[in-house]
């Protein structure tokens, strides 16, 4: 394995998240009970996805500085693993709302008229559903310069309109969704969250991101071999 | 300075004592006492193990490839 220490880092931090997510203390919040341990996982997703397509973002500028194929294959891969975690959040979003925010006085179909008007959730959706498109926009052009170009200059579209539709505008509305209307980001706000909590969340956020970015250097080198491959020819 | 880190870190402990607590938010006391979180704990690390391992096997045949394609 190539450059292999921070493997051994991702590992180590994501068997401690899973260790200590489920066995050291959590405060205890009425409603949320056991499950504010979701913190150390869906949480997580939501930060690596953040974090990874930042990452793509940059590499989609230095592509649009230096013309180099290279940073637009990395771009490209980044986008697409950022995607998979994004979609693991919202997975994840959905069992953890169906347990925390249902009345069980209601109908099933009246708790999903009312969670489905979240806009938390229509916002992390338009915000993946723009990524989609920047594949099927990419893969639907054939010149390989052009597709690049296009693909970066669209990326840096679609990592701007990330902070209103996930950031921004849920933050104004009233939602069930932690830091709903102006209070903050429950999350990164230091003293807000509690310092047992603190301990196994950080850690859990780099493990996640860590676990990602393996995955995104394995497909960009099988992507790599291809290349040269294809110019072998 | 490491007088100072310390100093910092003693002053950090009655913060881990100080949240209130609502105990009257269930729990799951009676899980944790019969120990059944830890089969829980153990299922997680094997799927968790399992990926990673598929994880390093990958990694390990592409290292192969990229050294004689």
């Amino acid at each position: 394995m190539k450059k292999w220490w921070w493997k051994i880092l991702c590992i180590v931090l994501l068997v401690y998240t899973v260790t200590a997510g489920l066995l050291l203390d959590v405060p205890r919040v009425r409603i949320l009970n056991e499950t504010i341990r979701n913190l150390y996982f869906h949480v997580c997703m939501w930060f690596a996805m953040m974090i990874l397509f930042t990452i793509s973002v940059v590499h989609a500028v230095r592509y649009l500085r230096t013309n180099n194929l290279k940073f637009d294959i990395l771009s490209r891969q980044y986008a697409v693993v950022g995607m998979v975690m994004g979609v693991l959040g919202y997975i994840t979003g959905a069992i953890w709302a169906s347990a925390t925010w249902v009345d069980p006085n209601n109908s099933a179909a009246a708790s999903f008229g009312a969670i489905a008007r979240e806009p938390k959730l229509i916002g992390a959706a338009i915000a993946l559903l723009i990524y989609a498109a920047y594949l099927v926009l990419r893969d639907s052009v054939q010149d390989i310069d052009k597709k690049a170009r296009i693909a970066a200059v669209y990326n840096i579209f679609a990592f701007a309109f990330l902070f209103p539709s996930i950031w921004i505008i849920p933050r104004l509305l009233p939602s069930l969704h932690p830091g709903g209307e102006g209070s903050g980001n429950p999350a990164l706000d230091f003293n807000g969250l509690d310092a047992r909590m603190r301990v196994v969340f950080y850690p859990a956020i780099i493990g996640w991101t860590l676990l990602g970015v393996w995955i995104v250097s394995l497909k960009v080198r099988l992507a790599y071999l291809n290349e040269k491959k294809l110019s072998a020819l | 300075m490491i007088k100072k880190m310390v100093l910092c870190l003693l002053f950090q402990i009655p913060i881990l004592f100080a949240f209130a607590q609502d105990s009257s938010a269930e729990m799951a006391d009676t899980f944790r006492s019969n120990g059944k979180i830890y089969v829980v704990v153990a299922v997680m690390l094997v799927i968790l193990a399992g990926l990673i391992l598929y994880l390093v096997r990958l990694d390990r045949k592409i290292s192969k490839l990229e050294k004689n394609p």
